[in-house]
């Protein structure tokens, strides 16, 4: 029961602070927590509204899923537990950038969440960073995404040493 | 049938081999020993270390070859690596790579094995002998020095000192005072520079928030420290940090930042324009606060950082209660931009402690295995430094890389593990089963230990930071 206590508090700290929230620190890194509980929200099927959207993998192979308009592309790739490896190290928290998904320009100039200096900073760490590049987990899903295609880069750019 | 009845009760082939072995020969059936059977389908992987790049390899491996089993074993008595003894305590967002690391031990084909110093409790031909292949993950556990005269004496090593915020067992006991000091100077131009400086500087109050070690929080209310300076060899250009780090400086609401804004000369919207964009960035937000630190008054700021360029260190000595540091100023090479040649002119800084932060290095734990003193290494291609023995993460890379990074490497390794094992004639290996027999001089840990240890500290709201606490709480005495 407390697990789930320190999830719903978790969750509603995440949201509340618009995704750039710490989670609150867990000691040992909350070993028992499950990513999958941790975003999943529960919504009754009948408010439901889906769009479909494409991750295509960096050796072109396309994954065809669909996510709930409001959900983030991580929400939709953990809920659909669509195989991409890595994806969401950081569960949503702008501390990874495995996340990072390239849009079409069209795509890209209409999402509702705008750029913040945090994500970019994320982003530059990013492989294969392109102008029209977010990190998944910034990015909700609307009506005018529909359809929407991401590419999934794979690879690093490695900026960072001791 | 079979094969669905295993996957539906998560049985681990050996385990389904021992019972039905038991219950063909309590019915008389003795002629054919089904464990063998069973046993050789199955891949036995051995990975040395338990941070990102073991870990991330585990799952790779397990997600390529399901039917493997893979055996971790660790130097200390609970996982994690870096992610818990490194990553600093106010960046917990990091540290959720931990939930799919619980997910990977959860894993009825993987083994979490701790307390087990690979080199030092086992060698290299026992691990050969059991496992069809070896992976080297255990990260570079040293640190480069400046080799400079007083450093001995006089300069904290930046690993010890994480280690010792971070609650690593080897380190807490530290001398660290931080009283009456009011400079540090930390050398070196990375993320953990930054990481120290951003600890140094922090209110108390966020501090308290996080999962610092107990007595590093009580340290670290005592001190007096007003100033950091961050000393590099080479310029505004070359730092090695990245953004989000020196954003967490520039942001921070209880230091100011100070440059030299004679270091950004040449610095310009123009040279700018062609850097890519990371870069470009980058160098924006250290000239914009090189720019503000400049007509900034010292204001309400109680504490301050100091970015010094173009300094190597040369000596440090004790006068009294100070430290005199001596450093070299360099100038560009110019044959290579890049480079930095000392102008054999020095200055003396003055300041109460100095750090060490050039970088981490790789130890050699195998004695049968080539290795680069220089580049603290085992020489490798791809990952692979021998048929069966390959090598992942900061222990087969180097000391660089993000966790971002050291993911990738992880795959990338673990899929040419087992494009290689194709080729490998299939034979039966025993893996943890035999090596638990040859190390009996000691308690090893497993998962469960490792759970009440996560358990007591959930509980407590405080790090274990003892070896001797850790056990106690296993055995059930805390
Ligand atoms: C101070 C610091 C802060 C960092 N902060 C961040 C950050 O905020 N974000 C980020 O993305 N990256 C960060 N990094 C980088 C990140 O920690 C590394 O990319 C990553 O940990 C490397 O993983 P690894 O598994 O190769 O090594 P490690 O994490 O070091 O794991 C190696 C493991 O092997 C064990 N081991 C060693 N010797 C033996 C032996 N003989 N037998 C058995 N086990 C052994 C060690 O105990 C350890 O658990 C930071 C690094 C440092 C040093
Ligand atoms: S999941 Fe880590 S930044 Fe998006």
């Amino acid at each position: 029961m407390r697990i789930y206590g320190n999830l719903l508090k978790k969750l509603f700290y995440t949201y509340q602070n618009n995704n750039l929230a710490r989670v609150s620190s867990a000691i040992s890194g909350g070993y028992h927590i499950n990513r999958r509980l941790l975003v999943t929200t529960p919504v009754a099927k009948t408010d439901v509204e889906m769009v479909d959207i494409t991750f295509v993998r960096s050796d072109g192979s396309k994954i065809a899923t669909k996510g709930k308009i409001g959900d983030n592309l991580l929400d939709v790739v953990v809920n659909n537990n669509v195989d991409l490896d890595g994806f969401g190290a950081c569960e949503g928290t702008l501390a990874c950038s495995t996340c990072h998904v390239i849009f079409k320009q069209k795509d890209f100039d209409i999402i509702k969440e705008k750029l913040t200096d945090e994500e970019l900073d994320m982003l530059d760490m990013a492989f294969g960073l392109c102008d029209t590049s977010r990190l998944g987990c910034q990015v909700c899903l609307t009506k005018e995404l529909a359809g929407v295609e991401v590419k999934v880069p794979e690879g690093v750019n490695d900026a960072r040493s001791s | 049938m079979l094969l669905k009845h295993i996957s539906k009760n998560n049985l681990k082939l050996g385990t389904l081999g021992n019972n039905l072995h038991k219950y063909l020969s309590s019915h008389g059936h003795t002629g054919l020993d089904v464990r063998l059977l069973l046993r050789r389908s199955n891949h036995r992987f051995c990975v040395i270390g338990s941070g990102p790049a073991g870990f991330y390899a585990a799952q790779h491996l397990l997600k390529l070859k399901p039917s493997s089993r893979v055996d971790i074993y660790e130097k200390l008595p609970v996982p994690f690596g870096l992610v818990r003894y490194g990553v600093a305590p106010d960046h917990p967002e990091v540290k959720n790579v931990t939930h799919t690391f619980t997910t990977v031990l959860k894993n009825p084909n993987v083994a979490f094995i701790g307390n087990f110093e690979a080199g030092k409790d086992i060698t290299l031909g026992k691990l050969k002998e059991s496992y069809h292949a070896i992976l080297l993950a255990y990260g570079a556990s040293e640190d480069r020095k400046l080799n400079i005269p007083g450093e001995k004496e006089h300069v904290v090593s930046a690993r010890d000192f994480v280690g010792w915020y971070n609650g690593l067992p080897a380190n807490r006991d530290l001398a660290i005072n931080l009283e009456t000091k009011k400079r540090a100077i930390i050398i070196g131009n990375g993320n953990v520079t930054l990481d120290i400086a951003r600890i140094l500087l922090s209110p108390i109050e966020l501090l308290e928030k996080t999962d610092i070690s107990p007595y590093a929080l009580d340290a670290l209310k005592k001190s007096t420290i007003s100033e950091v300076v961050i000393c590099g060899r080479r310029g505004p250009l070359q730092v090695s940090f990245t953004i989000k780090e020196l954003r967490e400086l520039v942001n921070m609401k209880s230091a100011r930042a100070v440059s030299e804004i004679r270091d950004f000369d040449g610095i310009n919207e123009q040279l700018l324009k062609d850097f890519p964009r990371p870069k470009k960035r980058l160098t924006e937000l250290l000239l914009k606060s090189a720019q503000a630190s400049d007509t900034t008054s010292s204001g309400s700021y109680s504490k301050s950082w100091f970015l010094k360029f173009m300094r190597s260190p040369k000596m440090v000595e004790r006068h009294g209660d100070k430290l005199h540091l001596t450093l070299e100023i360099n100038e560009f090479d110019p044959a290579n931009k890049e480079r930095v040649v000392g102008t054999g002119k020095t200055e003396v800084n003055i300041c109460d402690i100095v750090f060490r932060s050039v970088g981490y290095k790789g130890r050699r734990i195998f004695d049968e295995l080539p290795f680069d003193e220089n580049t603290g290494i085992i020489p490798n291609v791809g990952g692979k430094i021998e048929n069966g023995i390959y090598c992942v993460g900061w222990a087969g890379q180097g000391p660089r890389g993000v966790i971002l990074s050291t993911m990738q490497n992880s795959f990338d390794v673990a899929k040419t593990i087992i494009q290689d094992m194709e080729s490998v004639p299939h034979s039966d290996k025993s893996g943890f089963e035999t090596i638990k027999n040859l190390v009996t001089d000691k308690r090893l840990t497993c998962y469960t230990d490792f759970v009440k240890i996560a358990d007591f500290e959930e509980k407590h709201n405080r790090k274990v930071t003892t070896i001797d606490e850790m056990f106690k709480i296993i055995n059930g005495k805390l």
